[in-house]
């Protein structure tokens, strides 16, 4: 790793970083320029420690775990449970068995939806979301609610693109069962106050869940201090692997939840009248899991740690505050998400006057710069928006000031190809 | 390379539509939009002696959808019904002229899939995307 170069905490070296992220410098055709990738909200690249992390279990350690008694089946179910407890650490859960192992964010939301939705909601009920969510924090819950009937309602935006405090405490008095919300919207880039909005939920007697998939690439998360009740993540946009994440659940909550999928490794004993399921974590985990995934999630998030997420954090607000100087320069440039850059991650979704999207992130993609264009799974949000789509670029640790500059001359491009002076 | 798919025809159409608008009352009507990119294209088409004596599209998305209708509507206006029907995805893109790329393809191509799927039925537009 290119630590060593580093003079401390909080300064981050993107291109020294870079280094470390074989697709970063993979060699381009002639005369094109080298990838500015600017779409690690969608999903981040890989570092050479997970890459070798994932490529070290396969030649010496895989084996099926929780099952064997051989030696090699032992090292890979030794090395599946380390991974749970480097997780627990890097979220600092109390306990490993707080942590599930599921394939991203959405699955981790589906199985908290169901195991802990059917097991709490009746028809009567209430729950609060919000209307910047991204699309696998109100699928769930809206085909829940077809089967059970509860009602739904939605934190609104405020004119600076925040979530309406006002609204939610007023959503609050209505004592739903459960809110949920993004810790970071994907769309917008929108960093939601989850300590106070759990709170605020604790206090009316709510659960919270947190869509955490774009803030724990980010930014320290401290489940216990936030003191939330389920959080999501997914590991491909934290330099994991894709096929690897994690549910994060107060112990008590998960130890009163039934299974959401039934199978091997999750039980205690089946006979033909019935099953008994194992205790947490296996109780959710039926059939065999992506143990080198997981393991690879556990190497990324231990280079997250060494690269320090503090670092990181203070190195994408460097870069946004950098991208709000030069970007107003472009002609035509509407940007979205709050105004205040403490409230915002590292994403910056815009439109360019009447060009499409969708033909803006081609432009770029002709200057190699790799961009995000169209709904991004919230267009509940794109409609309070008053836009059908936005481009998105989105910035991680291994991104420079010379990406944001080819981005610039990039919208720059568009606009003269399109003829919009 | 992307740019070279912002070429002077598509550019001159995505600003200039043809055949822009609707037609009320109209023999065929029909819409599809491209869930990848959540262009929208419909076509409204009037028959008279087996030819497609009027057409009108509407809609929004990226200039690659969006001049694909406007040059699709150019290219049939006044054709018989049966050189419609046999009008090939090929013919459009050799028409369009630019190279792309899988996902956009979706974009030049849902106005024949419109076109047909109004006309024919569904079943006669399947081959356009496949």
């Amino acid at each position: 790793m290119v630590l060593s170069t580093q003079t401390s905490a909080t300064t981050l070296d993107g291109a020294a970083l870079r280094r470390d992220f074989p697709i970063l410098n993979q060699p381009q055709p002639e005369g094109r320029p080298p990838l500015a990738f600017l779409d690690s909200a969608a999903s981040s690249q890989k570092p050479e420690q997970v890459i070798q992390a994932i490529d070290t279990y396969y030649r010496t350690i895989n084996a099926n775990i929780h099952r064997g008694v051989y030696e090699l089946s032992e090292a890979a179910t030794a090395a599946y449970e380390a991974a749970r407890q480097t997780m627990a650490t890097f979220l600092n859960a109390r306990q490993a068995r707080e942590c599930i192992f599921v394939r991203n964010t959405t699955e981790a939301i589906n199985l908290a939806a169901n195991a802990w939705g059917r097991s709490n909601l009746t028809a009567n009920d209430r729950i609060v979301l919000t209307v910047m969510e991204h699309h696998s924090n109100l699928v769930p819950w809206h085909m829940l609610r077809e089967e059970i009937g509860f009602s739904i309602d939605y934190i609104p935006l405020t004119d600076d693109h925040q979530l309406d405090m006002t609204v939610y405490a007023q959503l609050l008095e209505q004592k739903p069962k459960l809110v949920g919300f993004a810790h970071v919207s994907n769309a917008i880039g929108a960093l939601n106050d989850v300590a106070a909005m759990t709170r605020m939920a604790h206090d009316a007697g709510a659960a919270v869940l947190v869509d955490a998939a774009q803030s724990v690439p980010h930014m320290p998360v401290d489940v216990q201090a936030l003191d939330v009740d389920f959080l999501a993540l997914s590991g491909h946009k934290m330099v994991g692997p894709m096929g690897s994440g994690v549910l994060y659940g107060k112990r008590e909550l998960l130890e009163a939840m039934p299974p959401y999928m039934g199978g091997g490794s999750m039980i205690r004993k089946v006979t033909l009248d019935g099953t008994t399921f194992a205790d947490i974590p296996a109780r959710f985990e039926a059939g065999t899991p992506a143990v080198a995934d997981q393991v690879g999630l556990a190497a990324a998030a231990d280079y997250l740690t060494a690269v320090g997420l503090e670092a990181i954090r203070e190195h994408e607000l460097e870069l946004l505050d950098y991208a709000m100087e030069q970007l107003p320069s472009v002609p035509h440039l509407t940007m979205y998400g709050p105004e205040d850059l403490s409230k915002r991650s590292g994403v910056i979704s815009f439109t360019l006057g009447s060009i499409h999207p969708h033909d803006v992130a081609a432009i770029l993609d002709g200057e190699n710069i790799a961009v995000r264009a169209g709904h991004h799974c919230a267009q509940p949000l794109m409609a309070a928006l008053g836009v059908v789509a936005t481009t998105r670029a989105s910035f991680y640790m291994y991104n420079t000031r010379d990406d944001v500059d080819r981005l610039v001359a990039g919208l720059h491009k568009a606009n003269e190809v399109f003829g919009q002076v | 390379m992307a740019e070279s798919i912002y070429r002077e025809l598509i550019l001159e159409h995505n600003k200039n539509p043809q055949n822009r608008g609707t037609l009320d009352p109209a023999d065929y009507s029909y819409q599809d939009t491209n869930p990848l990119c959540g262009d929208e294209v419909r076509i409204d088409v009037r028959v008279a002696d087996d030819k497609i004596s009027e057409i009108a599209f509407s809609g929004r998305g990226c200039a690659i959808s969006q001049a694909s209708a406007s040059i699709l509507t150019e290219m049939v206006k006044g054709q018989p019904l049966d050189e419609v029907k046999a009008l090939s995805k090929e013919d459009l893109l050799d028409e369009l002229g630019i190279p792309l790329s899988p996902a956009r393809l979706k974009c030049a191509l849902l106005s024949l899939k419109v076109l047909k799927a109004g006309i024919y039925g569904v079943n006669a537009a399947e081959d356009v995307w496949q």
